[in-house]
């Protein structure tokens, strides 16, 4: 095989594999990362690749060679904005508007630069998903106000955690306990009428709404192994979350 | 009082879709299909269908307007469908689960349980009746496509 097709070849399996590990990073569903992966290497002009996906690594081969790469995929984070600018990126690599080197430089970009909207709105927003869903869970309007906040509280908790020690099931955990806590001295100190309503409106934000969702969608589409995985992630996650609720609970 | 819930769904959707850093401009468009398949579930509820039927009308009518939303804006599914799913998490029967199996009263606990389990197996469920009508709208358009080419092939001929 001459060096032109080899060097193509490479480049093609860290371009898909770079690409393929960004979807999973930020919470992609499997079969669209499997689907993705296809696309680039037959729009590379490698049309019979094979690729294998789960959820803690992916591997893949492109065609008549001997030859398999593995790329490990380690941390897990949620920016669906990333997922989609990947999607768009090999969009204009099938139409052809940008080439194999350029779709391999903006991945390099697009994986050390992260766009998140400021710890502001994202603490107002957490705020906003309290309040108003205390309001339509359980009609209770006189609490919306002490909902959101004890909401962005617990989100806070959950979120300045997370940077600290990046294990999600801790953060949850003594965001929860923060929520618990903060509820019942609410309550007793007049500030709120209802201790369940508030906590079922402040632990709204911390929901594992994104691997709950993949797991069934991963199920469905016949990835048992990594829907099993997700159903485990969220499952611990809700496990966190109401351990944290039922030992303040406990203690008062 | 229905007015308000809508409305407090459309932000509740938004605000959920602001946490996991959806693009900018899927935010209208994942609250409106959370807004419109929490309009079908509350007024199932009003009619007494029970939760099963509501939440599984709720998550196809979820899955079937993602697709759509999906194909419409080129992006993929779960920006949409995951803000959307926000308000028919059963928050309220998980935390009375939890509340009660902390305070030892395990009978009234298990009844949660159940509760829990149904409504997140009529959502499974849901979803995957909304694949079936997607794969079902993609064979239709594949049929109506194929018959307009052949149509324009006897068109030719003649």
């Amino acid at each position: 095989m001459d060096d032109v097709t080899t060097s193509k070849g490479n480049l093609t399996l860290k371009t898909a594999l770079q690409a393929g590990r960004i979807m999973i990073e930020n919470g992609s569903e499997v079969s669209r990362v499997e689907d993705t992966i296809n696309r680039i290497a037959q729009n590379a002009g490698f049309p019979n690749s094979k690729v294998y996906v789960t959820i803690t690594g992916i591997m893949m081969s492109i065609s008549d060679r001997g030859e398999a790469q593995i790329e490990p995929i380690s941390t897990r984070t949620l920016d669906l904005e990333k997922i989609a600018q990947v999607n768009d990126l090999s969009r204009k690599f099938a139409a052809e508007a940008i080439d194999l080197e350029a779709f391999s430089d903006q991945l390099d970009y697009l994986e050390h630069h992260s766009a998140y909207f400021p710890v502001w709105v994202q603490a107002l927003s957490a705020a906003l998903v309290s309040g108003t869903l205390e309001v339509v869970f359980r009609a209770n309007p006189p609490d919306f106000w002490i909902t959101c906040i004890i909401g962005m509280v617990g989100w806070l908790v959950y979120f300045g955690i997370n940077q600290l020690v990046k294990v999600r099931f801790l953060s949850e955990f003594l965001g929860s306990v923060a929520i618990g806590l903060l509820a019942i001295l609410a309550v007793k100190y007049q500030f709120g009428h209802s201790m369940d309503d508030i906590i079922i409106g402040s632990v709204m934000p911390l929901v594992p709404g994104v691997p709950l969702t993949n797991a069934v969608r991963d199920i469905l589409a016949g990835d048992l192994v990594s829907g099993i995985a997700r159903g485990v992630e969220a499952l611990m996650s809700a496990i966190a979350i109401g351990s944290g609720i039922a030992m303040m609970l406990q203690i008062l | 009082m229905l007015i308000i819930d809508l409305l407090f769904t459309y932000i509740a959707t938004v605000a959920f879709g602001v946490l996991l850093n959806l693009p900018h401009r899927a935010l209208n468009m994942a609250g409106l299909i959370g807004t419109l398949s929490f309009l079908a579930y509350k007024l199932l509820m009003m009619a007494h269908s029970g939760l099963v039927t509501a939440n599984l009308v709720g998550a196809v009518l979820i899955g079937v307007l993602s697709m759509q939303a999906a194909k419409w804006l080129k992006m993929p599914v779960i920006i949409f469908n995951i803000p959307a799913l926000v308000p028919f998490v059963p928050g309220g029967q998980a935390y009375q689960m939890v509340k009660n199996f902390a305070l030892a009263d395990n009978t009234v606990a298990f009844s949660f349980l159940f509760q829990v389990i149904e409504i997140a197996g009529a959502i499974a469920f849901g979803f995957l009746l909304a694949e079936l009508f997607i794969r079902l709208q993609q064979k239709l358009l594949d049929w109506l496509a194929s018959r307009r080419k052949a149509s324009d092939r006897d068109i030719k001929r003649y």
